[in-house]
């Protein structure tokens, strides 16, 4: 199981991003192994097309979920269609941290 | 279930602008396919009407929903022209049928089925079911068992986002994705040069 968390920053006490396309940095946490791989979002900036460069970045790392904010329009059908979860959470200045913690109590 | 954090949601959610959310995207027919009758009819003879469902859904988009071309593009997420294109071949289909007796059959079109949503009480969290043959059981972020399925009533309170959201020309109908920050009547439209409006999603 692969976990992408969309983050302002790229440490593990930058705060949860509410927006997917346009985040900064998607954090991608491995249950399995435990292995956390920060990577930069190269789409932050696009005018355009955000959301879906987005998931098809995501959906080659074999991310299974995707905690966020929000997904656009554009990106849940396609998100559906490749059986990757969406989970949106809302709730202010969560740092990254906080939601991998929830996680691992859910195991 | 967390109180505090449930009513942050509400305030979060009251806060914004109570945006209409459109209808689910594909609603697959209810029946499997219509057969005429009469005395003249053999259907076994003749062959039956394939109405794949991006036809069923255009035609009941438009015809029974009376959404316009423009708005049932949006809806089921095609470009206009091809909307156009799959609303005149299920006219062309159905008007065959009901003309020629011939028996319609539903079949699968490249059309993408919403997942539901759920809510989670505990931590406050949304999320889908992309396994539609799995029930949920538990919170996929915090494992609480206070999870809850969303009626369509309580979609309507969910807080939106501007990420996707589009300008519209409410003279010709083109569109273009919203920039933030950008206010959409400062934007004219390249065909007909009026001021476009938002088009929230
Ligand atoms: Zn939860
Ligand atoms: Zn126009």
């Amino acid at each position: 199981m692969r976990i992408a968390i969309t983050s302002q920053g790229n440490s593990l006490e930058s705060i949860l991003d509410q927006r997917f396309g346009h985040c900064k940095y998607f954090v991608i946490v491995d249950m399995q192994t435990g292995a956390i791989e920060i990577i930069p979002n190269p789409y932050s900036e696009a005018e355009e097309q955000a959301g879906t460069l987005a998931v098809k970045l995501l959906s080659s790392k074999n991310v299974n979920k995707i905690i966020s904010g929000e997904f656009g329009i554009k990106v849940k059908p396609l998100l559906d269609s490749l059986n990757i979860q969406m989970i949106m959470y809302k709730k202010p200045n969560i740092p990254i941290g906080k939601v991998i913690e929830m996680l691992n109590h859910n195991n | 279930m967390n109180i505090s954090s449930l009513f942050l949601y509400r305030t979060i959610a009251h806060n914004m602008a109570r945006l209409k959310i459109p209808r689910k995207i594909t609603n697959p027919p209810i029946v499997k396919g219509f057969k005429p009758y009469g005395p003249d009819i053999d259907s076994k003879k003749r062959e039956s009407i394939i109405l794949n469902f991006e036809e069923y859904e255009a035609f009941r988009m438009c015809d029974y929903d009376m959404y316009n071309h423009y708005q049932a593009s949006v809806l089921m997420n095609v470009s206009r022209p091809t909307f156009t294109r799959i609303y005149a071949s299920a006219r062309m289909k159905i008007s065959k049928a009901f003309v020629e007796g011939r028996q319609i059959e539903f079949e699968g079109g490249k059309v993408y089925f919403d997942s539901d949503w759920y809510q989670c009480n505990s931590c406050g969290c949304h999320f889908n079911n992309p396994e539609i043959s799995i029930s949920i059981q538990n919170c996929p972020l915090c494992g609480s068992s206070e999870v809850e399925r969303h009626t369509e009533e309580s979609l309507g309170d969910m807080p939106r986002n501007s990420e996707d959201d589009l300008c519209i020309c409410p003279e010709c109908g083109f569109t273009k994705e919203h920039h933030y920050g950008v206010p959409c009547r400062n934007e004219k439209c390249p065909t007909c040069n009026s001021p476009l409006i938002r088009k929230y999603h």
